[in-house]
Formats: C-alpha cells, sequence, structure tokens
C-alpha cells in the first residue's frame, strides 16, 4: 500500500506565513529587524547610533528579566491551552510577603518575629506554588475555564497583598539583594538575576522539548481526549503546570526584590497581558499545543527592544503600549491563517 | 504469551479474548443480557448490530471502560478482571476509537509512541524522563515500513495529514502496542471511500502480522469484505455468528434487525 503524501506545494503566502508562525524563527527575524531598525532611525537622522552599545544590550538584559521569568510559566499554561491571568499579582504578593517577613517580620504579642532573609524567600516560593497549586486545582477538579479560574484568583491575590501592605516594603537585608549584584563583561554589567531568568529559559527548555513530561504537556493543549485515551494523567500534569507556574512567578517575584531593592505591591498589574503578548509574539498558540520556550524569550525580548529603542527615540510612551497591542493582533493573525490551510 | 506446551492447533482452539454470559444493566434498561463473545487468534472477528443491540457496550466491557453486572471475560482461557481501561492496556488490549485520536500538532513518530515514550538509557533517561528522539524515529520508520505506510517524514506534524492517513496513524500505533487485541471502533467511519480502504488494508496487515481484531462498523460492505467471522448482535444477546462467505450480507442484515433467524446461535 502507498499512501500518497499530501501534495507539498502550497501557496508562497501560505508557506511565508507559515515560515512566519513557525517558532523561533519567524519571531527571531523580527527581533533582528526591529534591532536593525533601531540602530538605522538615528544614523538616517545624521544622530550617533545608540541603540548597539554593550551598556543598551545589558539594560535591555536587565528589563527582560521579571517579566521573562513571567512569561515561562504562561507559556507553560498556555501550551496546555490554558491562560493565566494571575501571574504579576502573584509576584506582587510573593514580593511583598518575603520582604515583609524579612522587614517586618510576624507580631507575636509583644515581640515582634523577624524572619531570616533565607526562610522568608523559601516562604515567598511555597506561597507562589500554592498559589498556582490554587489555579490548578480549580481547573483540574472544578473543571472551570483557566480564563475565570485566573480572573477569580487574581482579584483575590491583588485584595490579599492590599490588605498585607499598600506601602513598599523598603529596608531589605543584604541576602535578598544578592541577585541584585552584577558580573562585570568588558563594559556591560549582567546583574545575577538576568542570568538566573536565563538558566531558567534553559531549564524550561529541557523540560519542555526533551523530556516525557514536557511532550505531555504539549499533548494535553493539543488533543486532551487522545492524551487521556493513551493513558497519560492530564489532571495531575495540568496540576503540576500551574502549581510550577506559580512557582516560577515566585521566583520572579524573588528577582523583582533584587532588582527593586524593595517588596512591591504595585508590581506586576500588567504583567498578565504583557506575558501572554511575549508568548503569541514568540509564536505559540493560544489553543495550546504548539509553540516554543524560546520563542517566548523572543516575545519578550521584542517588548523590551520596541520599549527601549521608543524611548531612545524620545517618543511618547503610551507609542509603546499601541504598538504592543497592534503586534499582538498581527501575530494571533499570522497563527490563524498559517492554520487555515490545514 | 507462549503456550510451549500447546501445539499449533489446540492453541486456535481457546480464544484469545473470550466474554460468557455478560450482563449489564442501566437502571430499567438491559444493555447486554448474558452475552457471550469469542475471538480467536490470528482474525478479524467484526461486531455488528443495530443501535440499542449492544454493541458498544459489549465492546467497553472489553476494553474495560464498563464493568459488567455479571459474567467473566477470559483472556487465552484465563479469566481477567478489569476495573478500567488502563487494566485492559496492560492486559495487551488496544482500542481505537472514531473520533481520530491523535494529537494533530505532534508529529507521527511522537504520536507513534505518545504516553509510552521511549526513554534514554541511563542517568538522563532514569532521573530526568530525558526522552530518545533517535530511537523513536528509528523504531517508527521501521515500523511503518513493515505495515507498508509511506511517509515522507515521520516528523512531519499529524495536521499535515489526510484524515485517513491520520486513522492509519491510531490504528498504527494501537497495534504496535497491542499485545493481545485490538479493538476498532467504526475506523472508518469519519472517512471518504479512498481513505477507508486505506484503513482496511492497514487493518488486514496488523491481522496478517499476527493480531486478532474485533472490528465494529456499521458498513457492510467493509464488514464482508475484512471479517472472518461476523458476530451479530441483537437485543444485548449475540443473535449469531456466521463467516462472510456462507451468507450475504442481506441475510446478515435480516438476521441484525431480527427477519431471519438461523438455527442455533452460532452457524460457523
Amino acid at each position: 500500500m502507498t499512501v500518497n503524501t499530501p501534495s507539498t506545494r502550497q501557496p508562497v503566502l501560505t508557506s511565508f506565513l507559515r515560515l512566519l508562525a513557525t517558532p523561533p524563527i519567524g519571531p527571531l527575524i523580527f527581533l533582528i529587524f526591529i534591532c536593525a531598525l533601531f540602530a538605522i532611525l538615528p544614523v538616517l537622522r545624521g544622530e550617533p547610533q545608540r541603540f548597539f552599545t554593550v551598556r543598551n544590550l545589558a539594560l535591555i538584559f536587565q528589563q527582560t528579566a521579571i517579566i521573562g521569568v513571567l512569561a515561562i510559566g504562561q507559556t507553560m499554561v498556555i501550551l496546555t491551552s490554558g491562560i493565566d491571568l494571575s501571574n504579576g499579582l502573584i509576584m506582587a504578593l510573593v514580593s511583598v510577603i518575603t520582604a515583609g517577613l524579612a522587614v517586618r517580620g510576624i507580631p507575636l504579642g509583644e515581640t515582634t518575629l523577624i524572619v531570616n532573609p533565607i526562610v522568608a524567600i523559601f516562604v515567598g516560593l511555597a506561597v507562589g506554588g500554592f498559589c498556582g497549586w490554587v489555579n490548578g486545582t480549580l481547573v483540574t477538579r472544578l473543571k472551570l475555564p483557566p480564563f475565570i479560574v485566573t480572573l477569580g484568583t487574581l482579584n483575590i491575590i491583588f485584595a490579599l497583598t492590599r490588605i498585607y501592605t499598600t506601602a513598599t516594603i523598603n529596608g531589605l537585608p543584604e541576602p535578598l539583594l544578592v541577585l541584585g549584584n552584577s558580573i562585570q563583561l568588558g563594559d556591560a554589567r549582567i546583574p545575577l538575576y538576568a542570568l538566573v531568568a536565563l538558566a531558567l529559559y534553559f531549564i524550561t527548555w529541557f523540560v519542555l522539548s526533551q523530556t516525557r513530561l514536557g511532550r505531555h504537556i504539549y499533548a494535553i493543549g493539543d488533543n486532551a481526549e487522545a492524551a487521556a485515551l493513551v493513558g497519560i494523567p492530564v489532571n495531575r500534569i495540568l496540576l503540576f503546570v500551574y502549581t510550577a507556574a506559580g512557582f516560577l512567578y515566585a521566583i520572579a517575584a524573588i528577582l523583582l526584590i533584587a532588582r527593586q531593592e524593595n517588596g512591591d505591591p504595585q508590581a506586576g498589574q500588567s504583567s498578565n497581558l504583557e506575558s501572554i503578548t511575549a508568548v503569541v509574539l514568540g509564536g505559540t498558540s493560544l489553543f495550546g499545543g504548539r509553540g516554543h520556550i524560546m520563542g517566548t524569550l523572543i516575545g519578550v525580548l521584542v517588548i523590551t527592544v520596541i520599549r527601549n529603542g521608543l524611548t531612545q527615540q524620545g517618543a511618547n510612551p503610551i507609542i509603546q503600549t499601541l504598538i504592543t497591542g497592534g503586534l499582538v493582533i498581527a501575530a494571533v493573525a499570522v497563527d490563524q491563517l498559517s492554520q487555515r490551510g490545514k | 504469551m507462549t503456550h510451549p506446551n500447546l501445539s499449533e492447533q489446540s492453541k486456535r482452539d481457546i480464544p484469545v479474548l473470550e466474554a460468557v454470559g455478560i450482563t449489564k444493566h442501566y437502571g430499567q434498561v438491559i444493555a447486554l443480557d448474558d452475552c457471550n463473545l469469542d475471538l480467536y487468534p490470528g482474525e478479524i472477528l467484526a461486531v455488528i448490530g443495530d443501535n440499542g443491540a449492544g454493541k458498544s457496550t459489549l465492546i467497553k466491557t472489553l476494553c474495560g471502560a464498563v464493568i459488567p453486572d455479571k459474567g467473566e471475560i477470559r483472556m487465552n482461557g484465563q479469566p481477567i478482571h478489569f476495573r478500567n481501561p488502563l487494566d485492559a492496556r496492560q492486559a495487551g488490549i488496544e482500542t481505537v476509537y472514531q473520533n481520530l485520536a491523535v494529537a494533530p500538532a505532534l508529529n507521527i513518530m511522537e504520536n507513534l509512541f505518545l504516553g509510552r515514550e521511549i526513554l534514554r538509557p541511563g542517568f538522563f533517561g532514569q532521573f530526568f524522563q530525558m526522552i530518545d528522539r533517535q530511537a523513536m524515529l528509528k523504531a517508527s520508520e521501521e515500523y511503518m515500513q513493515a505495515l507498508k505506510f509511506r511517509i515522507q517524514s515521520m516528523q512531519q506534524p499529524v495536521s499535515t495529514l489526510s484524515g485517513g492517513q491520520r486513522q492509519g496513524v491510531a490504528v498504527a500505533r494501537s497495534a504496535a502496542f497491542a499485545k493481545n487485541v485490538v479493538i476498532m471502533d467504526e475506523p472508518t467511519a469519519a472517512l471518504g471511500v479512498k481513505e477507508s480502504g486505506m484503513v482496511l488494508d492497514l487493518i488486514r496487515k496488523v491481522r496478517d502480522r499476527g493480531l486478532p481484531v474485533i472490528l465494529i462498523s456499521h458498513n457492510m460492505p467493509h464488514v464482508w469484505e475484512l471479517a472472518d467471522r461476523i458476530h451479530i448482535q441483537r437485543l444485548g444477546r449475540r443473535a449469531a455468528i456466521i463467516k462472510p462467505t456462507d451468507y450475504s450480507m442481506s441475510d446478515g442484515v435480516a438476521i441484525m434487525t431480527g427477519a431471519k433467524e438461523i438455527g442455533g446461535s452460532v452457524a460457523a
């Protein structure tokens, strides 16, 4: 029996759209394009080029780190065809709890117990993981749509953060600030928290693409029914993904504390949409099952580069929001159009 | 599954899978009433029956999705109890469902090995559950070659395949992992004529490789083309078991609807 393979000749436009939608090559080309644009624009106006300087690139790297870690959790959740609106606020909660325990401590009657900063970090990580576990439990046990679940927990976590404190927590002990130290690479100062973020990308890449668990995460997002039929424990893996995502948001909070040198109840309020934007720009399908973690890294870089470049050009900051919004729609449209032929 | 003490002939006399006196009630509704089924080595057994005849309940008891109220399931003569579909799968029974149970964004190789990935030997495989792409690629290429299922690359996403090819992947996957029986529930229901032919060919190849197949189908021409024996289900029981060479398709339909009865319940 010979199975005829489907015609490999596709309309040029479809092929091109598919190439653009193939992570992470398409997003990478786009990233290079906008970098080139920001480098050339000032030259055209007869000004010195300031984009490709070691200092500026290091700055972009720093600005990418926090949202980059939030976007890792978001990518994992979106790959299962879920969505997580609560990520930035989990980060804010963990940030004030960790900083608060180490600075304000726990009032115990007359005295106050100042928590060891290392212990405070672990408590923070546990709180983040717990928030993610709650999301995952609601999604798997009550079968509620992830959008609704995380919209609910977003508000609850926001309120809890505000009940704990509305003021920034300053005066942090040294161990919480260690990750803010930098290593000097030539002219560039690379902060440790940015290296942690980069390491998390490689770990996640390994898990998603090289391990059984990772392949099952893709399979669940692609066709949960088929995954269950071949014996993949769908609910257990979904619960793991939401919990791991919460844990990652807590790591983002620890990095944020080191970067800002405070515990910030205002943090992360637009991070959910920003991280979703990064994931989509990176070529991951909002319908789950298709995508690449390194695409997300590129997506986060695209957002940061646009912000950085426009700031250098002296553009109104709101222009950045406008452009990012347009890009999201364009990225989803490219994904949809390239799938339509299938 | 070897019986060194049994001759070829006596091995053929023991059904691979046997359902004896299966009864299943849903409240007042009797889905199965003292129903029997037997599947012998190396055959394609078709199961036909009108809607409500108890076909799908019968099949579900065989693949562990339904637990019967009464009766026994035997595998190679030994009683066996399935608490859930996983038990049946572990006993070497694989089921192909009609709704194309593949993951379209994953590639062919990943679909073939979905849920049973080959892990790397050594530390990375054991500790990190790191998958062995090379080994899976090689195994899937060899296997699909053996089934004469020609596809450019095992690494193309299943979404690039036609409906028939996708179902082919699902059939091939089940056949690859079934040690004892493959159950196919309307495998061609969603397919066109040419595509169905391809899947039927594949089912025949699975049988020729030695795996017995239970085929549930509404499509009488397919059943008469493919089956070695036909189990006709009616009113929760086996109304007859016939050979497609002995009876015409219209006879079969007549038995199915009760318009005709044949002596005894087993004619073949």
